[in-house]
């Protein structure tokens, strides 16, 4: 399907509209998280008693650490893209690799969070708009390391990242996107705790 | 497999293939060609228009005489909810993605979408949550049965306590539709911007192209609240969790804040993109230009602003506070203004204009009749105490049905006579297009006036019997839903006649401007494919005579039969 011709930029495989669709996308995506937020302020400004039975509140110290790995992760995406940027694709792949340890350590971190929970989805609206709000980052996070996993080994293609690439930008995108939605739920979840 | 040597780009040559339904196993297969996926839409969206159609029928039918004598009072529950789910997610939303896929490569000289693949997934997502929704009929429990709203707590009461409910599967269809959508607006908002024809500055796009890109920008911004409504709302059906269960400290006004949002919109989803019909239609058929090009463009994303802060309207009686009744009021009727202007500029188009009432400009008229009678009825509904006493009657219905048949729908016919002769290489029978004008015009208002006075008298809606002082109006809107019913006889009848043998088309018979004019009709599969032409004036220069693009008579060659 590819087009050889000369004009490439009129024929609809140029590369450059990825990026245009992915951001017109994320816009898109970031509404369902904004409905999911409003939905949890106004449940919870609303309720009576918001906190269900023998539930004190969260604890946040954990999940602090948990926010610190992922905001440095954007750090390290940053670094990955800038040796992508240099031709370095061993330092893109060193950086890549981090940026995916740092993800993995924050997925079993949620996973270690919730295991050790007093409290369902079941538990009220307090229950499922927690795990309803961080399942879904969670499931976002998750898509973010696999996306990073399939650029890795998109990597090892030779010379298909030579010019830089859209899909690495897109990922990286992705990735930012998802920590500033951390970063706003750590805010709403952990640390507005009383009403 | 057979098909794998099958590639449609084959069909990539500078001689276009004479007549369309050569091939015809393209419009079957996983094709990346936007005008098969265009078709593809259009075909499987009357398929479920005929479905709706025969629930609104049966409806009607029981609905002639006071008492509950045709069908059970919980399968006419099941019957409306349907109707109007697979009217809005199933016919309407696919017929126009299908006139978007059309239309806009063609419209602004780009080869295809931006994204052909995904634009394949997105319209064969459509069959597949119409088979979800229409097998929900099979359930023991019957199909969701709550309103097309599916308010809780009525819809989360799953009686019977399946896994697998209707209402269960009604959401997974909602929400796959949902996907589908999001993957057609990034496509469509993604190729309108980034690939139009050199020369052609946003104020040099049709009028069409600004309404889609208009309702596709609303369909990205509210479409995901009302997912992330139904995600919630499946959660509480099938796993018990109790964000809209009162008992579990739970807010159902919730949930139509969250539907709200969305599906308010929604109706400019459906009906901008008709008012981008209205002006191309009136414009060329009238041999006018565009009265106010800048404005009825701009206009269009004045109502996007608007019409994302007007969505509690259509629940003023939930326990809304008092000033946000106040608020939304004014908001829904500052949207007039807008769409007021653009009324304005379609009447001062036509005035004075070499009008050519064939069918495609008919339907454009017949619709604008009707929006301008469903737009007095909105105003009088935005009005708080109006919509309090008339809110659940037919009076609400009745303004729906103005809006979406009489002035979506119609637009839409209008737009399939007029682009058929481009997109199938034949010409419509006009005397088979005007008899369906004249059905479906008249069935239209046969059938959906007598709801306003029904619902003034306070007969209210979703009911299948009711008091016989409500016989009268009732009969004659359900003798007019049968008209409405036949009107769609000759529709088919022409469409599927003059695409196998009706006259060839000339590549532009209405004398139309624009880019998808200057094709072969039908056009090629990557339309100008190398030969983009440079667009050196605005969109509707009729009267002026001054040429749309570089170098005009080289694509204004004659029609590809004659060649």
């Amino acid at each position: 399907m590819e087009s050889t011709t000369a004009n490439n930029e009129s024929h609809g495989m140029h590369a450059s509209h990825n990026l245009t669709g992915f951001i017109i996308f994320l816009c898109s995506e970031s509404v369902i998280f904004i409905a999911f937020f409003s939905g949890f302020a106004l449940l919870k400004l609303n309720a009576l008693d918001w906190l269900p039975n023998g539930v004190e509140g969260l604890e946040w110290q954990t999940p602090l650490i948990n926010t610190f790995v992922l905001v440095s992760s954007s750090g390290t995406i940053y670094l990955a893209e800038r040796q992508m940027a240099r031709q370095n694709i061993w330092g893109f792949r060193g950086w890549w690799l981090a940026t995916m340890a740092l993800g993995g350590y924050f997925l079993w971190g949620q996973a270690v969070e919730w295991s050790g929970l007093q409290f369902g989805f079941t538990s009220g609206t307090f229950g499922g708009t927690f795990y309803l709000l961080t399942g879904f980052h969670g499931l976002h996070v998750l898509t973010g390391v696999l996306l990073m996993l399939l650029m890795l080994v998109k990597s090892f293609i030779p010379n298909n990242y030579k010019g830089g690439e859209q899909g690495i930008q897109a990922t990286s995108l992705f990735w930012h996107f998802v920590d500033v939605i951390w970063i706003i739920l750590f805010l709403l979840i952990y640390v507005w705790q009383r009403s | 497999m057979t098909l794998a040597s099958y590639d449609p780009r084959v069909l990539k040559s500078n001689a276009p293939v004479p007549g369309a339904p050569d091939n015809w196993k393209r419009f079957f297969s996983f094709n990346t060609d936007a005008k098969v996926i265009g078709i593809q839409y259009i075909t499987v969206a009357i398929f479920f228009l005929l479905i709706g159609g025969l629930l609104a029928m049966i409806m009607r039918g029981e609905l002639i005489t006071p008492e509950n004598d045709l069908v059970d009072r919980t399968v006419y529950n099941g019957l409306y909810t349907m109707h109007g789910t697979i009217m809005l997610f199933m016919f309407i939303f696919p017929v126009l993605n299908g006139l978007n896929n059309l239309l806009i490569p063609t419209m602004i000289g780009a080869p295809d979408m931006a994204f052909p693949k995904l634009n394949a997934v997105a319209f064969w997502l459509v069959p597949i949550f119409g088979v979800i929704l229409i097998s929900s009929f099979l359930l023991p429990g019957g199909p969701a049965n709550s309103g097309w709203w599916s308010y809780p707590p009525v819809s989360t009461q799953n009686p019977l306590g399946n896994f697998v409910s209707g209402e269960g599967m009604w959401l997974t269809a909602v929400a796959l539709s949902g996907v589908s959508s999001i993957m057609g607006a990034v496509n469509f908002v993604t190729t309108i911007i980034r690939m139009r024809a050199p020369g052609m500055t946003f104020f040099r796009m049709p009028i069409f192209i600004w309404t889609v890109w208009a309702a596709q920008t609303l369909q990205l911004i509210g479409l995901p609240a009302l997912t992330g409504g139904a995600i919630m709302l499946l959660f509480d059906l099938v796993v018990g969790t109790s964000f809209f269960q009162p008992e579990g400290g739970g807010d159902p006004v919730l949930y139509q804040h969250f539907f709200w949002f969305y599906s308010h919109p929604a109706v400019y989803v459906i009906i901008l993109p008709v008012f981008g019909i209205f002006s191309e239609l009136f414009s060329c058929h009238s041999r006018k230009p565009v009265f106010g090009y800048k404005f009825v463009a701009l206009a269009s994303f004045a109502i996007v602003f608007l019409g994302l802060i007007v969505w509690v309207h259509h629940f003023f009686p939930s326990g809304v506070p008092e000033w946000m009744r106040n608020l939304f009021m004014v908001t829904t009727m500052l949207i007039s203004v807008p769409t007021g202007v653009k009324v304005f500029a379609w009447l001062a188009t036509i005035w004075g204009g070499k009008l050519r009432l064939n069918t495609p400009m008919l339907f454009s008229l017949g619709g604008l009749f009707n929006f301008v009678f469903a737009g007095v009825t909105g105003i009088m509904l935005a009005t708080v105490p109006i919509d309090i006493h008339v809110n659940n009657t037919y009076f609400v219905v009745g303004h729906f049905h103005y809006v979406i048949y009489g002035a979506a729908v119609m637009g839409i016919y209008g737009a399939i006579y007029h682009w058929f002769p481009k997109f199938t290489g034949r010409m419509y029978y006009e005397g088979l297009g005007k008899l369906h004008f004249f059905l479906t015009f008249i069935g239209t208002n046969l059938n959906f006036f007598p709801m306003h006075p029904l619902g003034l008298m306070g007969m209210p809606r979703r009911v299948s019997s009711y008091d016989p002082e409500f016989t009268f109006w009732n009969v004659v809107a359900s003798l007019g839903s049968f008209l409405l019913g036949v009107s769609i006889i000759p529709f088919l009848l022409n469409m599927i006649s003059s695409w196998v043998r009706g006259p060839q088309a000339p590549q532009n018979p209405w004398n139309a401007i624009g880019l998808e004019w200057l094709l072969p009709s039908p056009p090629p599969a990557e339309n100008f494919e190398e030969n983009v032409p440079t667009v050196i004036s605005g969109p509707y220069g009729y009267g002026t005579g001054k040429p749309l693009v570089e170098n005009q008579a080289a694509y204004e060659t004659q029609s590809p039969l004659e060649a």
